[in-house]
């Protein structure tokens, strides 16, 4: 796992697609630029559909790990 | 990248084709496409404000197991998508006015995210594209 310090986590795990990314959406409005959020997710799609919105939006991915059942994404906003 | 907008024809009012069309809704305005939406016949029922959270039940081709297993499956309203959806990105709705005759409506009786009612040409004023027809 990454050393970057996450400055707000939001679990997503159980909600089906578009719910974790669209959470994501919210909470990138919310934060100032530079802010690490981190989306705990359990749905499929959201592992080509949450780097499709960072690249489409200019954000920064800063990683994704997988756990058991679910993945982090970690991403930086950057604009 | 394509960024024309998606227009979306929404005729069947149960809630599996409302939560796909919901589901569309969002992953194009996310993308940054611009929705435009023409609600008609059943489609336009289900946005009634007093009948938004109904149960509308499912498509015939769902069956019982279809039933059952859209049911378990959970997850957020339609309308609640369709509200996210609205607030990320351009996603008009609009009843269609010869729907609204049909059933006696005015806007004022829909849900607060339809924005207005207009005629069949109107919509296509903001049509760049295909029309999907759900």
């Amino acid at each position: 796992m990454t050393t970057v310090n996450i400055d707000r986590s939001i679990d997503a795990r159980g909600m089906p697609c578009p719910g974790p990314l669209m959470s994501l959406i919210g909470a990138i409005r919310e934060g100032e630029v530079g802010t690490v959020i981190e989306v705990l997710s359990s749905d499929e799609g959201s592992k080509t559909d949450i780097p499709a919105w960072i690249t489409k939006a200019g954000h920064e991915m800063v990683e994704t790990v997988e756990d058991e059942g679910f993945t982090h994404f970690i991403i930086r906003k950057a604009r | 990248m394509d960024d024309s907008t998606l227009s979306l024809v929404l005729f069947s009012g149960t809630d599996d084709k409302l939560n796909a069309a919901a589901v569309l809704t969002a992953g194009a305005a996310a993308m940054g496409r611009k929705v435009n939406i023409f609600l008609q016949y059943w489609a336009l029922d289900a946005f009634r404000a007093d009948r938004v959270l109904k149960d509308h039940g499912v498509a015939p081709e769902a069956g019982a197991d279809g039933a059952e297993a859209y049911q378990r499956h959970g997850g957020q309203h339609w309308s609640e998508i369709l509200r996210q959806a609205k607030g990320i990105g351009d996603v008009g709705i609009h009843a269609c006015s010869l729907s609204m005759e049909m059933f006696g409506l005015r806007v004022e009786d829909l849900d607060p995210l339809v924005d207005d009612q207009e005629g069949v040409a109107s919509f296509f004023m903001d049509v760049d594209g295909p029309v999907t027809f759900i």
